[in-house]
């Protein structure tokens, strides 16, 4: 019996409940590897492809399309040839679904302030029970923490890891002083301090890549390495298509737009994330805090920061990756760079490869942290 | 980011208001709460608690208790907001505004159409609405439909207590006269609210949920109705996208008739009776608008055209419930191409 392993409904994010099974990839008597896409999930925010979180024969389908299931439901069972289909049934009939455990407890995020000169900077704080260098996550422009709920967990499962909201951004503070990196740097410094880090891995997004690696510039002696997701700082132009639409957009529609710009499939923009954008955008400041921050860093569809050279002295490990989709950043700015980045290229992602191929990009993330604590 | 009440929500709206211009005042019946009477300050802050706090806080001057007579503190109300103040009127019942028609239909509504524009009515006047309170007929009522009617006025039904603090944000900054109708039996319902100030535009409607074959448009309390039966209906295989217009005037018709057109099927959840109702309307709308897209005829589910009843099993079958919303989502879903 100990050689079945159940798949489970994930938990994508603090708030989710339960989800629905869209469809099925794979047919049941099939291999099945670890981080192959197994199934599209939905849920009240968002819709993803499921990738298998282990390796094995696919005995049994045990959801059904159509199917809404809680967290932590069965949805297939995964077994050597040699197991009996009788043992697999009584697997299935015992399985008990677990209760949610205290989420403290068991690792999962939990959200944290820090105060400095009357400002507040919200994060999200997971893993704490691992002892290995610490993991901060610092997303792109607009976004929040919540980019972060494919990967937040799974990194967690070995380190403590962090996930911040920039200044203007999430629950943090909309007042900024300027909205230059070096502002945005230094409140992930600031947290670095607060939450007693000696070195971290820094891993950035877009915007948050370049916030990473003017910390590195900055400050080299807090930094374990470096991973640019898409990031800013290698290249001369962006997408001013986007910057400035989502800076403009105050209907659904025109949202709606926008986020399309960022995913491979248009398709997986939902009206709940767009309300959850459009929630971020009416609290008062938001919408100034974006065009300071644009100003600053994303004029007229140019990058103000260039880290090549940076990035070209080999100061700790960094690691590129980038969607070979991606319609913000061109994905051609990651050539040319030393042979000392490793430099990941994911195939059907967009701008976002953490969400659109989360599995690919954590398993990619964890050799990197392991090989820089190891140099 | 915290779990308020539908309460605190509007009470946290009115009092951040409040310290950012001094021109903003409430007044009503118990605002105060017995205020000016020694020890009964704050006893009440309105019949069901929402402007609690506030005289403390904003002194007797800028938080008033008013005589029993709707029709002079409206019209005091109108008054104050076309002269500068921007005032947020408590009229405890929708049932009682029949008194001061006057005041709002024939003067906040039209000072800036009879002035050519250069009067103001910035006035927000808060009222209660809805049945399943055992208040009986006269206390029980939905009457947003009438106030609908009027060009002039806006007419918002927050749908829970993220969309009531920020519609009643931009309500006090509106500078037209605006009917903000809040349902008796939600004022407990609690949801994540920013502490941060946040505005939600007015005829901007909101989709709560996302599906493909029917269309589901309900106002204030019925947006949990229908949200709750998207959800059961989903795991049965049907798909429901649900509307929740936050403001019938003005009126988003671009989102209702944006989905229609990829549903073909339309249900309206209004509480109200349903002869000239926003269900009506909304049918109005789409029949006219959008009859080639429909698969299947207009469903509305409403109270029906009968007072409200004082017996609580009477008035139970009185309101639109989820098992009504369903049935009628299932008779226009009935026989549709899978």
């Amino acid at each position: 019996m100990s050689d079945i392993q159940p798949i489970v409904m994930p938990k994508w994010g603090l708030a989710m409940e339960e989800g629905a099974l869209t469809s099925w990839l794979v047919e049941s008597g099939s291999e099945i590897a670890k981080g192959q896409e197994i199934a599209e999930i939905e849920t009240s925010k968002l819709a993803n492809v499921f990738e298998s979180p282990a390796s094995g024969t696919l005995r049994r389908l045990v959801a059904k399309e159509g199917d809404v299931l809680p967290v932590g439901a069965l949805l297939a069972v995964l077994a050597p040839p040699a197991v009996s289909d009788a043992d697999i049934d009584s697997f299935v009939a015992g399985f008990v679904v677990e209760a949610p455990a205290d989420a403290e407890a068991a690792g999962a995020p939990v959200e944290r302030k820090l105060e400095r000169g009357g400002r507040t900077l919200v994060f999200k704080a997971a893993g704490l029970q691992n002892e290995a260098t610490p993991v901060v996550l610092i997303h792109g422009f607009g976004g929040d923490s919540d980019n972060w709920l494919f990967n937040i967990d799974e990194l967690a499962k070995s380190r403590p890891v962090y996930a911040v909201d920039l200044p203007g951004h999430g629950k943090s503070s909309k007042t900024l002083a300027t909205g230059d990196l070096g502002e945005l740097a230094q409140a992930v410094a600031d947290l670095i301090d607060e939450v007693g880090a000696g070195k971290v891995h820094l891993v950035g997004h877009s915007l948050g890549g370049a916030v990473a690696f003017q910390i590195l510039r900055d400050r080299p002696e807090r930094v374990a390495s470096v991973a640019g997701i898409a990031p800013i700082g290698l290249g001369d132009r962006v997408n001013a298509d986007f910057v400035e639409g989502f800076i403009a957009a105050q209907k659904r529609k025109d949202v709606k737009a926008a986020l399309e710009l960022l995913l491979s499939d248009p398709d997986l923009v939902s009206s709940q994330m767009i309300e959850g954008v459009l929630r971020f955008k009416r609290i008062e400041g938001a919408k100034e805090a974006l065009r300071a921050i644009a100003d600053r860093n994303l004029p007229a569809g140019r990058q103000t920061a260039s880290f090549r050279d940076l990035v070209e002295q080999d100061r700790v490990p960094v690691m590129i990756v980038r969607g070979e989709r991606d319609t913000i950043l061109d994905p051609a700015a990651a050539q040319g760079l030393p042979s000392s980045v490793e430099v990941v290229r994911v195939e059907n992602a967009g701008h976002m490869p953490h969400m659109e191929a989360a599995s690919t990009v954590n398993s990619k993330l964890a050799g990197h942290f392991d090989a820089a604590d190891r140099r | 980011m915290s779990k308020k009440s539908y309460r605190e929500a509007i009470r946290e709206a009115i009092a951040g208001e409040m310290r950012r211009d001094p021109r903003v005042i409430v007044m009503g019946e118990d605002n105060a709460g017995g205020a000016g009477a020694p020890g009964e300050n704050d006893a009440w802050g309105g019949v069901l608690g929402v402007t609690k706090g506030l005289q403390p806080e904003f002194g007797a001057d800028r938080v008033l208790d008013t005589p029993i007579t709707e029709s002079a503190f409206i019209g005091a109300a109108a008054g104050a907001a076309a002269t500068g103040l921007r005032p947020v009127a408590e009229l405890m019942f929708v049932d009682f505004m029949g008194v001061c028609f006057d005041q709002i239909f024939n003067q906040a509504a039209k000072f800036r159409y009879m002035f050519g524009g250069k009067a103001v009515t910035p006035l927000v006047i808060r009222t209660m609405y809805g049945a399943g309170f055992r208040a009986a007929s006269q206390h029980s009522q939905c009457l947003y439909p009438i106030f609908t009617h009027i060009p002039g006025l806006k007419v918002v039904l927050p749908s829970s207590a993220y969309e009531a603090k920020g519609l009643m944000i931009e309500a006090i900054r509106d500078d037209d006269p605006v009917i903000f109708f809040e349902h008796k039996l939600m004022y407990d319902d609690t949801g994540d609210v920013p502490d941060e100030s946040y505005t939600i535009p007015f005829g901007e409607a909101n989709i709560t949920r996302e599906g493909k074959d029917a269309t589901v448009v309900a106002f204030g309390r019925m947006v949990s109705f229908a949200n709750q039966v998207a959800d059961e209906l989903k795991r049965e295989g049907v798909g429901v996208t649900v509307i929740d217009p936050r403001t019938t005037s003005p009126l988003d018709t671009e989102t209702i008739l944006d989905s229609v057109a990829e549903t073909g099927r339309l249900v309206v959840v209004d509480e109200s009776h349903p002869r000239c109702s926003m269900a009506a309307d909304i049918a109005r709308l789409v029949a006219e608008e959008a009859f080639s897209d429909l698969k299947a005829p207009i469903k509305t589910v409403t109270a029906p055209h009968t007072p409200v009843p004082f017996s609580p099993a009477l008035e139970d079958i009185y309101i639109p419930t989820p098992a009504k919303v369903r049935d009628a989502v299932l008779a226009v879903t009935r026989g549709r191409a899978r």
